[in-house]
């Protein structure tokens, strides 16, 4: 199982705001930092323990529970699918 | 607008590239005098309204008209925008959208196509698009899907198709849109001179609610439906354009920036042209479009109505047609002292059912 963005969706960084934005038809999502981290390496590739070891070189005290919680967010607001 | 909020850059632009369009719609949004191709932007102009308008904080740029594919410079504006890392949608009727020319708009960043459908079957598609359309929307969608974007099926609701809903949403299924919205016709433009004839009547709204509520239960999860309330029948005003100046604006083919599409409507409003001002003093200094910004506009009923955080009062181009002030409670409201307008409207006798289509230009 490999998360990976929709189809349709889209993630960059937005410098007028300063932030990530998620963009898609008709709508755009600000993820808070920790999403944006996660849906970085939502590749369709990366597995959750890889995406959880690959945060845990930037960040102290990454758990693939809190990884995967915020998956499940993503995939309830339907930006987010497993590959 | 009040000291204390804050004016937020807008999230998205509604990019009129013209208004030749190769169908004659009878609910057209577009004003009923329509900007020719001589008056329209050149290329270099609208490469400088994305600019600006992603230097703004613009994210979602819809490229539409009238049919944007009628303008020869359109893969140049998709390479800018979505260079400029918008998310590009190309709002069309589907006419002239060929293998290579989507190709091309894909290669070049398009994200996302909205397909505009007006009947069920081609006999009554055609009739009221007033073009033999409807064959070149299948072919369209398929190209659509073959190129793996997102597909969004809008169709407009009124007197004449309500009866084929049920066969409209089975078209968007086959066509495999991701999102169908389901919009009943809007009075703005062109579709105000035909209201008599598009207003659906009470029977066919009722009927049509069990109707879409069983499709977006149905297709949760693989179509998002969208049902836009046909607002005379309501008893509260739509949030129109979440708040004047709030997130969206949209340049018409000739430069003019408006608050809302609809806004040339307001005959009153002082409305300013990007060929004269940068967009960015339009959206943040502009007389229009702090006009009814925020909540110091409001009058009573409005003004100490615990619903002007949700329905901001309503829609500013709607109170002026059917009032004669901008600055009115939307008379949709049932708290609107105008209200009897609407309710003349509901009761008259319905006419002929017929329209005029939208001449050609």
């Amino acid at each position: 199982m490999t998360p990976r963005l929709r189809r349709g969706v889209r993630l960059t960084y937005d410098r007028t705001r300063r932030t990530h934005v998620l963009l898609f038809p008709e709508g755009v999502l600000v993820p808070n930092a920790t999403a944006a981290a996660v849906l970085e390496l939502c590749d369709g590739e990366r597995t959750v323990p890889d995406i959880a070891a690959s945060l845990g070189e930037r960040y102290a005290g990454v758990r693939e529970s809190d990884v995967g919680d915020v998956l499940a967010r993503l995939v309830d607001r339907q930006v987010v699918e497993w590959a | 607008m009040g000291v204390t909020e804050e004016v937020r850059p807008p999230l998205g632009m509604l990019a009129e590239l013209t208004h030749r369009c190769p169908l004659h719609c009878p609910y057209c949004s577009n004003p009923v005098e329509l900007v020719t191709r001589e008056r329209e932007l050149g290329t270099e102009e609208w490469c400088s309204v994305l600019d600006q308008a992603r230097d703004l904080g613009v994210l979602q740029v819809h490229l539409s008209g009238g049919e944007p594919l009628a303008r020869p410079d359109l893969p140049e504006l998709v390479t800018r925008a979505s260079g400029l890392g918008c998310y590009v949608s190309l709002v069309t009727s589907g006419l002239g959208l060929t293998e290579a020319r989507l190709a091309d708009l894909v290669d070049r960043g398009l994200a996302h196509v909205q397909l505009s459908v007006q009947g069920a079957d081609a006999a009554r598609a055609n009739l009221l698009a007033g073009a033999k359309a409807h064959d070149h929307k299948l072919t369209a969608a398929a190209l659509v899907k073959r190129f793996e974007l997102p597909l969004s099926v809008n169709v407009v609701l009124h007197r004449a198709n309500h009866d084929q809903l049920e066969g409209m949403i089975a078209l968007a299924e086959r066509m495999g849109a991701d999102r169908l919205e389901l919009a009943n016709t809007q009075f703005y433009g062109w579709a105000l001179r035909n209201r008599d004839a598009l207003l659906p009547t009470r029977e066919q709204l009722a009927a049509a609610e069990p109707v879409v509520r069983a499709a977006m239960e149905r297709l949760k999860g693989t179509m998002q439906v969208v049902y836009v309330l046909s607002d005379y029948y309501e008893q509260y005003p739509k949030p129109c354009m979440s708040g004047w100046g709030a997130q969206q604006l949209t340049v018409a083919p000739d430069g003019t920036v408006l608050p809302c599409p609809a806004a040339t409507a307001i005959t009153t409003l002082p409305l300013e042209n990007v060929r004269d001002r940068p967009l960015a003093e339009i959206w943040y200094d502009s007389e229009s479009f702090n006009a009814y910004r925020g909540e110091d506009w409001m009058r009573e009923p409005c003004r100490t109505c615990e619903r002007r955080t949700v329905d901001f009062g309503g829609c500013r181009c709607q109170a002026f047609q059917l009032t004669g002030d901008a600055a009115a409670t939307d008379p949709v409201c049932r708290r609107s002292p105008d209200r009897g307008l609407v309710d003349v409207l509901l009761e008259a006798p319905r006419g002929s059912g017929e329209f005029v289509m939208r001449g050609v230009r």
